[in-house]
């Protein structure tokens, strides 16, 4: 299993997204925006940070990069693809997942360790953590991650189950829709959560549960 | 035929909270304007475009999220009946 983690001008998580994915027992290999080519990658991380300096809107300019539209179209075929924060921005950006991240509802910068309950429960693809419902300590940092879409596509993005991780009760830290943290495309190949797994990887940071969603990827036979 | 010169205006759709707008409301009275409500903050792009007829496609495609976003689009006049120098 190889994962690719793009980089972007402006990236600033992809070092730690590839530490994350090595520790998961995979390999790695950063993946730079004008790249075209992702033959031999099984995997991909589209990372945190603040991509082409989030000029627009986050995540806007960089959906045209020829990386993206390399992601586009494996993401078509069924490769995994996490979407971490930025990344996520940037996937609702290409109309890879559902919805679109706006401005904190306080307008403050949010930087702390949050639970998340993780509740993958669509299709196979998508079912990235090895227990449906279990709750993650995860630190989030993002001043535009109130989640947002409109209440039928909301109603039906629960029904499908594409949901994938939800902000535990009382811990939103931004006025997303329905608590929503992270949501899956209809495959379920596609994910993307604001909060940052690929920081929660070693116990000398507290906790080690963000490994969990790399290491249920990295485990999952390849399909692409 | 010259380049048109055109105006963007890009803003949060009715009904999308826009706590921009609301931090913009919270602070005029303190500053003595009493009175002012539904302030609503957005973009403005100037731009001038050899083929204007394809700007609704370009705002739709970067300079607005159509689902989240309203834009509109205004002429303002030729680029090229402006003058060129200072």
């Amino acid at each position: 299993m190889r994962w690719g983690i793009l980089q972007f001008p402006g990236s600033c998580d992809e070092r730690d997204a590839v530490r994350a994915c090595e520790l998961s027992g995979a390999e790695a290999r950063l993946v730079w925006h004008e790249e075209r080519d992702l033959s031999g990658i099984d995997a991909i991380v589209v990372p945190g940070g603040f991509s082409y300096g989030d000029y627009l809107r986050a995540g806007a300019i960089a959906r045209f990069s020829p990386a993206m539209e390399a992601v586009a179209e494996r993401a078509a075929a069924g490769t995994p693809v996490l979407g971490i924060c930025n990344g996520f921005q940037v996937l609702c950006e290409a109309d890879l997942l559902p919805g679109a991240l706006l401005r904190n509802e306080d307008l403050r910068f949010v930087c702390r360790q949050i639970d998340l309950i993780a509740a993958f429960s669509g299709s196979e693809g998508g079912k990235s953590c090895d227990r449906p419902d279990e709750t993650l300590s995860i630190p989030a940092k993002h001043g535009e991650g109130r989640y947002w879409a409109p209440e039928e596509m909301l109603d039906e993005l629960e029904a499908r189950g594409q949901v994938a991780f939800r902000y535990a009760p009382g811990q939103n830290p931004n006025g997303s829709a329905r608590d929503i943290a992270g949501v899956t495309n209809a495959a379920g190949n596609v994910v993307g959560l604001m909060p940052h797994p690929e920081h929660a990887v070693d116990p000398m940071t507290g906790s080690t549960d963000g490994l969990r969603i790399f290491s249920a990827i990295s485990s999952a036979p390849a399909n692409a | 035929m010259g380049a048109v010169r055109a105006r963007v205006l890009i803003r949060p759709k009715q009904g999308i909270l826009d706590p921009q707008g609301k931090a913009v409301e919270r602070a005029l009275p303190a500053l003595g304007f009493e009175g002012v409500e539904h302030v609503r903050v957005g973009r403005m792009v100037e731009l001038e475009a050899e083929d204007p007829a394809r700007l609704p496609e370009l705002c739709e495609k970067l300079l607005a999220n159509p689902l989240i976003e309203d834009f509109e689009i205004e002429e303002i006049d030729a680029a090229s009946s402006a003058p060129t120098n200072p």
